[in-house]
């Protein structure tokens, strides 16, 4: 665990370090073990993947990171400090499956919220929100308002949003789960593109095993019911760094053996298994169904 | 096989299917603007046309059946000709020399009322948000005060009104004393704040659990959370609610004024024309035009608000 208490552009030391951690909830049903015995190191710089199956907990750790929910036991560090004093700081940006972008602010003024809240300059915000908007490609949409925007174009806004702050961490929670396959795609090739720029490490949940083998350096596989780790997958190891990848990578052979692995290792984990068959099988239920993983949480 | 299918084909493969642009929402034109006004004069006059072929078809004494009244009578006591009801308003309120026309008088009075109206409207307004405010911030005083919010409403006002009187009879700051205006004030606001309060409370408490969660990780605070994202999002639920108190307030001043006697204004008009109604029927009638008219222009004050609040209702132009 890291004990560094840089707050600038940490370059050694983890980025993330979850140690023993634990969150039951207190539902009407009785309580509900979410997390159990989860220990997760996230290097800086490094791309990490949570993937399992609805209610494995997924969700529930990347909030307890963000520090949008407390754990019942253990530890959680974001570049050696504890996960609240890393909110404060800002340490990470974060980005959700909706973009949760205010209908009433322009694209430019929706990026530049976060920039406004903590009382940067005007000049600094725009010049700052043109760079981000340059960098997702959205630069002639900056006046626009979000009812004016597709889908996939609100994503891009959302993430560029997330960067604002220049953070070294990105947690993102299925922020491609509501998009088309075809723009699905295109947006991984991008992130690939902006993390390679930013050098920011990412925790990135998904339900997509593909997603999860073209983005990460490693993939956690997690189980539900307690949520807990089933196994680690090193896809770097095959495909190597995440951040120098290519579209070209998703039909080389070495990518199927990747995604292969991690369903392998997804499987495993899940009681309905045991297809060994099955090797078109799909990987379970996407998109807006995630919320089952949170449908234990207190609202 | 035709060029013009390969290209649409070509056309389609090249269109991103990220950058594809929803067309901004089209705003009610000037021409669909023009239709509305159109509209509303014709429903007045349809209103008229129905008031006189009604006084055509039903004899003097209305219906009875047997023994009971159904249909209302229609002589021209009970009910004048709408022209008659116009022509009035340009003769002079009295037969007195030097009196005024009624149109005059009436606008004198409802502009007197209105005055009042705005006063309660604005207090009412404060007091609204302030309790929704603090329903939000404390979940405990919504359990604690909401029910007390809607309780409010069911004390009749005129059991109020000489309570309010009373009340502020007895209070004096320096040389301002209480007058009864304030008191007609007062109660227009007791009307005025119930909408305001528990819809600006909705509007509050809308914004979705993800837009909280981005404000909690910016680590904002309660204030900057109100100020960039509960206060813009309840514009959508305020707007009604502040319409629905200016209607309110409108008529709290016009029973008030009645019931606390207060001279001068609309509804003290009203009650003391309709007295001397059996002379001069068409007359008692210009006052309830009067009412009307107070009733549009607050409701229209308003509206022209919620124009000057149009970035906050993206959603509304939408759906």
């Amino acid at each position: 665990m890291s004990s560094g208490r840089k707050n600038a552009a940490p370059t050694t030391g983890a980025a993330v370090s979850v140690g023993r951690l634990d969150k039951v909830f207190d539902t009407k049903g009785g309580t509900v073990h979410a997390l159990q015995g989860i220990d997760v190191e996230v290097a800086a710089g490094e791309f990490v993947s949570l993937i399992g199956p609805s209610g494995c907990g997924k969700s529930t750790l990347l909030r307890i990171i963000a520090d949008l929910e407390q754990p019942t036991g253990g530890t959680v560090t974001v570049f050696g400090k504890d996960a609240r004093r890393a909110r404060l700081d800002q340490d990470y940006g974060i980005a959700f499956q909706q973009s949760g972008l205010l209908g009433w602010r322009t694209i430019a003024a929706n990026i530049e919220l976060p920039l406004e809240l903590h009382g940067v300059g005007a000049r600094d915000r725009h010049a700052r929100s043109a760079e981000l908007l340059d960098l997702v490609g959205l630069t002639e949409f900056a006046d626009r308002f979000p009812d004016q925007l597709s889908g996939g174009m609100q994503q891009r806004v959302a993430i560029a949003r997330s960067l604002a702050e220049r953070p070294n961490l990105l947690l993102m929670d299925e922020p491609f789960g509501a998009l088309d396959e075809m723009t699905r795609e295109r947006m991984q090739t991008e992130l690939v593109r902006i993390c390679a720029e930013t050098g920011a490490a990412v925790v990135f949940v998904t339900h997509s095993i593909p997603e999860a083998a073209f983005l990460s350096d490693r993939v956690v596989v997690m189980s539900p019911r307690p949520g807990r780790i089933q196994r680690v997958v090193d896809v770097d190891v095959d495909l190597g760094p995440a951040h120098e990848r290519t579209d070209a990578l998703r039909e080389d052979r070495r990518f199927f053996g990747a995604v292969t692995a991690i369903r392998e290792a997804l499987h495993a984990g899940s009681a309905s298994a045991g297809t060994p068959d099955g090797a078109q099988r799909i990987t379970g239920p996407t998109g807006p169904d995630d919320r089952h993983d949170r449908l234990t949480e207190p609202a | 096989m035709s060029e013009r299918a390969a290209a649409t084909r070509v056309a389609a493969r090249s269109a991103d299917p990220s950058v594809t642009l929803v067309p901004p929402p089209r705003p009610a034109g000037r021409r669909g603007r023009a239709r509305m006004a159109l509209m509303g004069v014709l429903g007045v006059l349809a209103t008229a046309v129905l008031w006189e072929l009604y006084k055509v078809v039903v004899p003097d004494d209305g219906v009875l059946m047997a023994g009971v009244r159904v249909l209302p009578r229609t002589s021209d006591i009970a009910m004048p000709h709408t022209w008659e009801m116009v022509a009035r308003l340009f003769e002079p309120v009295t037969r007195a020399a030097g009196a005024d026309p009624l149109w005059l008088a009436i606008l004198s009075a409802a502009g007197f009322s209105l005055g009042i109206a705005a006063i309660g409207w604005v207090i009412g307004v404060v007091v609204g948000l302030a309790l929704a405010l603090l329903m939000q911030r404390f979940s405990l005083a919504e359990s604690g005060v909401l029910p007390w919010v809607v309780l409010s409403q069911t004390v009749p006002l005129i059991a109020l009104a000489p309570l309010v009187r009373n009340w502020g009879s007895k209070l004096q700051v320096g040389p301002i004393s209480w007058e009864n205006w304030m008191s007609v004030a007062v109660i227009a606001s007791y009307l005025a704040f119930f909408p305001v309060a528990v819809g600006a409370l909705r509007g509050l408490q809308s914004p979705d659990a993800i837009h909280t969660d981005l404000l909690r990780s910016y680590a904002a605070s309660w204030r900057q959370t109100m100020v960039r994202l509960r206060l813009p999002a309840s514009v959508p639920y305020l707007l009604p609610a502040l319409r629905l108190a200016a209607a309110n307030a409108v008529i709290g001043t016009v029973v008030a004024e009645v019931s606390i006697g207060l001279k001068g204004g609309i509804g003290r008009m009203i009650l003391e024309f309709a007295q001397s109604a059996g002379g001069d029927p068409p007359k008692s009638w210009g006052p309830i035009f009067g009412a009307v008219l107070l009733g549009l222009l607050a409701a229209g004050s308003v509206a022209l608000l919620g124009v000057g609040l149009r970035r906050y209702r993206r959603g509304e132009e939408l759906a």
